[in-house]
């Protein structure tokens, strides 16, 4: 397979950055627009040409499909342990770039409009290329290491997009937060790499995924605490995956991050960026599965569980639209995340690692298009609160029934995207864990019901006087819009489990009809209970949220984790370690130092009268050591 | 060799023209003054040549020759001390040693 163009995927992205970065003044704003729709436009065709490619013509051979690596070696450290720079490709990372490719294409035209008259438009298209080529180079790297370059790169790219209005303060302090969050997982991820480096000896997927490879064969080699070191390693590899896709208790930055542009939300909040941690999981599925019968894949599966179930309580009480999007997207990947840990390897086991990549596709598609939606809302209506909305399927029909077709697909309405691939979660959450399948189900009701209540809020319920009448969005707002709704409808019908599966063989799929009913019919019943709740305004959801007490307080305080971190931080880290180290660093290593500093200087200012200046006194000196030791010598010399 | 004068004696001459110079040297306010004790110091030792020549080596004539050579030195040592004591007269006005101590510490 020849893959030497599919480099120009990750790097006309970083052409079109480096163009609007440097001639950032000089390009027009409607040129700028332009070249990065195009550029971008160019990237999708030929993840497109590489998928048809991969999939149709050359990357199967026997039944099963191989992976290409094109690298060259990049750092040496000894003979086996090197990093290299390069492409791969395999089935996730085709599939990747083309749910990147299309979300990212679709996030440029959305944004030519719902960015149009903004001062740092070519600015803000400077950083979507930048994040697609992080991206790009994320879903393609060949090894842990450079994977871990591009990780920390979108991980810049989400910083600086976040903080894009950069001066409103909110927006700042969330930029800092995802950073900082974020990076603090990134620790253990880097952490467990050099662990891996260490005793396997190579970062290389290839070498670490092959089920009869050295590094999984001889995991048992080494321990430390009851469990192997790879075990800790991938752990540790999984804390970072956990701060990038939000899972619980690294999740405080996803809401934050709503402070940025929806298009931004879209694009790096829901669709691509938050799923790389999904992605590293599935990427080492083979170490995670194999290494200690599958210890850390447990952690991920509870994890994942709980995260979902988490988020999903926390978003029915949220009014902010953007946040209660925020944490189903956290609840949706915890759903892979428990997918990917109730997997096996080979055959149809590998269902559930096939259905968190699916539903990792599908909900790319609704999820983007739920967030783009709720920007050509708040475009029109210039606030984020449900308390600002209501009726508007009147003034805005596209949006109306495309969010209304993203809603049907997260709820899992068959035959929306989001039905088959939920589906196939379920199926293989009850056939491997009965307590994962029966949160998995809860939270696939509790889903649909959050979910319709923003719907019925925005677009039914009560009737509200606005100052502007709102008008629907513009063509290049709504085209992707109705792109990304086609795709929610058809995307279910993909036969996902030809392609991608963990040992890459493909098997035959089928819908488990009592569970895909238990499921659907949850669904409806959340459904149900959004549409007798918001459809009309009443005050019945009032008094059921009375009935919970005490417990919607804290659900709506979303369980009170940003001031658990803020006293953990402030009130213990600061406090009690950062403040006494300082009073040490300032007392006793910066005091140790002046005063040799300070004793030089009041020694040098009393000695320096013996300089005076004039040379009859340095002569007089002189003459007086010549003197004494004249005087000296002569007396040693006659004795 | 001179009858009736030990080469002591001339010594002692010799040394106290130095010490005269080294007194001069550091006691002097003027400029002017000091190089000319520094002539003195000079002239002591250019003796001192002569004498050891003429005394110890009386057929060799190293010591006077090399006198020569140390006043021609001397000459051109004052004519540049002499230029530049002139030049920081027209820069601060002042021969005194007092006034040419801008550059301590």
């Amino acid at each position: 397979m020849d893959l030497s163009y599919i480099i120009l995927i990750p790097l006309i992205p970083l052409a079109v950055f480096l163009l609007l970065g440097i001639f950032n003044q000089k390009i027009k704003p409607s040129v700028s627009g332009h070249i990065g729709v195009f550029g971008l436009l160019s990237s999708t065709i030929l993840s497109f040409y590489t998928a048809y490619q991969y999939f149709f013509v050359y990357g199967k051979v026997n039944g099963v499909y191989q992976t290409f690596v094109d690298k060259t070696t990049w750092m040496n450290f000894t003979d086996t342990l090197h990093i290299d720079m390069g492409i791969l490709i395999d089935p996730i990372s085709v599939m990747m770039l083309i749910v990147v490719s299309i979300v990212s294409l679709m996030v440029h035209i959305y944004s030519r409009g719902y960015m149009k008259d903004d001062e740092g438009f070519t600015k803000f298209f400077a950083f979507l290329s930048l994040f697609s080529f992080s991206m790009f180079g994320l879903v393609l790297a060949t090894n842990l290491f450079q994977i871990y370059i591009f990780w920390e790169l979108v991980g810049v790219s989400s910083y600086l997009l976040i903080g894009y209005y950069y001066t409103k303060p909110s927006a700042v302090s969330a930029a800092k937060k995802a950073f900082i969050v974020t990076r603090f997982a990134d620790l253990g991820f880097l952490i467990g790499i050099l662990i891996i480096g260490f005793y396997t000896g190579t970062y290389d997927f290839e070498t670490l995924n092959n089920p009869a490879g050295s590094a999984i064969l001889n995991w048992a080699s080494t321990s430390f605490m009851g469990l192997s070191v790879l075990t800790w390693a991938l752990i540790l590899i999984f804390v970072g995956g956990a701060g990038k896709s939000a899972m619980f208790p690294l999740h405080i930055w996803l809401p934050d991050a709503m402070e940025g542009p929806t298009p931004v939300s879209a694009l790096i909040h829901a669709a691509t960026m938050v799923v790389a941690g999904v992605f590293l999981v599935a990427r080492l599925f083979p170490m995670y599965y194999f290494v200690e019968d599958g210890f850390a894949l447990n952690i991920v599966a509870f994890v994942g569980a709980f995260s979902s179930l988490f988020a999903a309580i926390i978003a029915i009480t949220q009014t902010d639209i953007k946040r209660v999007l925020a944490y189903s997207t956290m609840s949706q990947l915890g759903y892979m995340m428990l997918a990917l840990g109730v997997s096996g390897y080979e055959g149809h086991e590998g269902l559930g690692y096939m259905s968190s990549m699916f539903h990792l596709f599908t909900h790319a598609m609704f999820k983007a298009l739920l967030f783009l939606g709720a920007g050509s809302v708040i475009h029109a209506v210039h606030s984020n609160y449900l308390k600002d909305m209501g009726s508007l399927r009147k003034y805005m029909p596209i949006t109306n029934i495309t969010f209304l077709i993203a809603a049907l697909a997260i709820a899992g309405v068959p035959p929306f995207a989001g039905f088959w691939s939920k589906d196939e979660i379920l199926v293989a959450a009850y056939e491997h864990n009965k307590l994962i399948y029966y949160v998995g189900v809860f939270v696939a009701g509790l889903t649909a019901f959050y979910i319709f209540r923003i719907y019925f809020g925005i677009f039914w319920g009560k009737q509200t006087e606005y100052e502007h009448i709102p008008k629907e969005s513009p063509l290049s707002m709504t085209f992707p819009l109705i792109v990304l709704a086609l795709l929610s409808i058809v995307g279910g019908f993909i036969p996902f489990s030809e392609f991608v599966t963990p040992d890459k063989a493909g098997f035959e799929a089928h819908l488990n009809f009592p569970l895909a009913a238990v499921a659907v019919t949850v669904g409806f019943i959340g459904i149900a209970l959004a549409w007798l709740f918001y459809k009309k305004e009443n005050n019945l959801s009032d008094r059921f949220a009375e009935g919970f007490g005490m417990f919607y307080k804290w659900t709506y305080d979303k369980f009170y984790f940003d001031e658990i971190y803020l006293f953990i931080t402030k009130k213990i880290l600061f406090k009690r370690i950062s403040a006494p180290a300082a009073w040490f660093d300032r007392n006793v290593v910066d005091a140790t130092m002046n005063l040799i500093g300070n004793s030089t200087v009041t020694t040098s200012k009393k000695i320096k009268g013996l300089q005076s200046g004039k040379v009859q006194d340095y002569a007089f000196a002189f003459i007086a050591g010549v003197v004494i030791i004249a005087v000296v010598f002569i007396y040693l010399w006659t004795n | 060799m001179i009858s009736g004068i030990s080469i002591y004696e001339l010594l002692t001459v010799t040394s106290i023209l130095f010490f005269i110079g080294i007194y001069g040297f550091i006691t002097r306010k003027n400029l002017i003054s000091i190089l000319m004790s520094i002539e003195l110091i000079l002239n002591a030792s250019v003796i001192n040549f002569v004498i050891i020549n003429k005394y110890l080596y009386p057929d060799m004539l190293q010591g006077v020759i090399f006198s020569i050579f140390i006043i021609a030195v001397a000459a051109a040592e004052t004519a540049l001390a002499v230029s530049i004591i002139i030049n920081l007269y027209r820069q601060i006005n002042s021969v005194e040693v007092k006034d040419t101590e801008l550059m301590k510490y």
